[in-house]
């Protein structure tokens, strides 16, 4: 029980942002039309690619002058986590290309 | 540049520091109004493309401007490691996503899923080896997360593409069950040793656990349930990624990824009500088999011939289209684009009638028949077209199935009764083009290719689409 009320008052600020990014992304997507389903699907799984920032950091103060398991796994991690973002909202952009074609 | 500052509550910061976390928060603007242009047609493409730079910008400042706890930057090397693993992942993921067949979407987004998945547990899983971490329940659930969602996705990925088939049995719900309760008593056990740091060996067998879970529990969801599975799995994987933010204190992780984690699970909510079933009963994979066959309905089976649907469709004044699964595995979107403007050039008018969950992903149908060129004023939803069903000549039904079954309005037995469909069977006749005597996802029987106003067209729906436009214009 204490852990736990530890943990909320070290994270307030950060648990905050969550709660109101929860109202926020069922606000914004709400009403949108089943055309964009998928192509708001793809999109949304590129921005849940964030997780590169951590990739970054991770690999950007590893130490590089020993070769160690965990240098492997933090480059891989990154590499899994750019193959989300760049592949998903290329990805996107050519649904959405397609979409837009046949508006004229 | 790095002299101090200012310093806040005791804490002491340089210019870099306030721009780094002022990039952040243009990062998190920028995500949450690409997501709002995003849901509507006209500003889709620009809401990708800020929620994109959103991405970069912060990928940029991070690189250069983080410091560790320790105040240090990121080294010269280190730099120059991460430009060149972003220059492979950016290169390799551009080159999948130009390739990919438009078919092929909904197996891709599984994929690029599964790697969001796998960074967030491996992040998660090389984080709690560092001492410095103190927000081990945080990393622990990015770890238990990510890695369902990542061979979770894996899985729908393979069983999207057809490499993967249903495995089904009643025991597997009871074994998930477990699995997860292993996993909640194995990260409380964890957590609750005074040198949490030390388990390492624990914490590789709760990512094995989590992995095998994500396996069994997407493993006996039919194609049917597809859907609503990958987009519980979306939805995870920026949870996932949100967890991440909390080790580093980073506000535009979690705004990121909660973002995402909300938008994911109304959009999976959205697809359940358009089934007319609950989550759960999609998780605990409730449909498909066992399926009670509406008997009164046995009758006859009635085929059209190539001339007779030409001639019916070429004199008919409305027609609508319903596609299904059927046309996507059979690549007939530009063929049935170019049924479509031969008939409207004869005077006939064409509409599409899209199922909310028509195809195997939420909008399937919308995607490909835009590839096809199909102009999206002709793409109608449920609702609308079923109000024009009694006015309808001819309805079209090209490999779609369970959503056009009457049962589901009529029969209070059937698996899907209460699902919302497309009543194909109110128009004046209805030709089902189909390949063979099939039973759908849902695997129950469709009564209404017994009834009198319909006809089967059979074949590949490519083939079909074909020689019927050949037939038509020799008329």
């Amino acid at each position: 029980m204490e852990e736990i009320i530890v943990f909320f008052y070290s994270f307030r600020e950060p648990i905050f942002i969550m709660v109101l990014s929860i109202f926020l992304g069922i606000e914004v997507i709400s009403n949108v039309p089943s055309v964009l389903h998928t192509p708001l699907m793809s999109g949304a799984n590129a921005i849940s690619g964030v997780i590169i920032i951590g990739g970054i950091i991770l690999v950007g103060h590893a130490d590089l002058s020993r070769f160690s398991l965990e240098l492997i796994l933090g480059i891989l991690a990154m590499l899994f986590g750019t193959l989300n973002v760049a592949g998903g909202f290329a990805v996107t952009d050519r649904m959405l290309e397609m979409f837009k074609k046949k508006k004229k | 540049m790095d002299n101090i500052l200012h310093t806040f509550n005791g804490e002491a910061f340089t210019y870099a520091h306030a721009f780094l976390e002022f990039s952040y928060l243009l990062a998190a603007i920028l995500f949450v109004y690409g997501l709002k242009l995003l849901s509507h047609p006209e500003t889709a493409r620009k809401g990708n493309i800020w929620a994109a730079s959103g991405m970069i910008l912060a990928m940029i400042t991070t690189l250069f401007l983080h410091e560790d706890d320790g105040g240090s930057r990121i080294g010269f090397t280190n730099v120059i490691v991460i430009i060149v693993t972003l220059g492979i992942g950016g290169a390799i993921g551009l080159v999948i996503s130009k390739r990919v067949k438009m078919t092929a979407m909904p197996e891709l987004v599984s994929f690029f899923n599964a790697t969001g998945g796998a960074a967030s547990a491996l992040v998660g899983l090389l984080e709690y080896g560092n001492p410095g971490n103190e927000s081990l329940l945080v990393t622990l659930l990015g770890l238990i997360i990510g890695s369902i969602a990542f061979s979770g996705s894996m899985i729908a990925y393979g069983k999207l593409s057809g490499k993967v088939g249903n495995i089904s049995a009643g025991f597997m719900k009871y074994v998930n069950i477990v699995l997860l309760i292993g996993i909640t008593a194995l990260t409380v056990y964890i957590l609750l040793q005074p040198e949490p740091h030390k388990y390492a060996s624990l914490v590789y067998l709760l990512l094995a656990v989590s992995l095998l879970y994500g396996i069994l529990f997407v493993m006996p969801i039919g194609g049917a349930d597809m859907p609503v599975v990958i987009s519980l799995l979306n939805s995870l994987t920026g949870i996932a990624a949100a967890m991440a933010g909390f080790i580093y204190h980073n506000l535009a992780m979690i705004l990121g990824g909660i973002l995402v984690g909300a938008a994911g699970s109304i959009l999976t909510l959205l697809m359940c009500k358009a089934m007319n079933r609950s989550l759960w009963n999609v998780l605990l994979g409730g449909f498909g088999g066992g399926g009670v066959a509406s008997g009164e309905e046995g009758g006859t089976i009635k085929e059209i011939t190539l001339s007779d649907a030409s001639i019916l469709l070429a004199y008919s004044q409305k027609v609508v289209i319903i596609p299904g699964y059927g046309l996507a595995v059979a690549q007939a979107q530009h063929n049935a684009h170019e049924l479509e403007k031969l008939l409207e050039g004869k005077g006939v008018q064409v509409k599409y009638g899209i199922h909310p969950v028509a195809g195997r992903m939420p909008g399937h149908m919308n995607v490909l028949l835009a590839e096809a060129d199909v102009s999206y004023d002709k793409l109608v939803e449920m609702d609308e077209i079923n109000k024009e069903m009694s006015a309808t000549d001819v309805v079209i039904v090209i490999g779609a199935n369970d959503v056009v079954n009457p049962a589901a309005n009529e029969t209070p037995g059937s698996p899907i009764y209460g699902m919302p469909i497309i009543n194909a069977v109110e128009a004046k006749n209805v030709i089902v083009m189909k390949r063979g005597m099939g039973k759908g996802y849902a695997g129950i029987e469709n009564p209404l290719f017994f009834r009198d106003n319909t006809r089967m067209l059979f074949g590949n729906a490519k083939d079909s689409i074909q020689k019927l436009i050949s037939e038509i214009n020799t008329l």
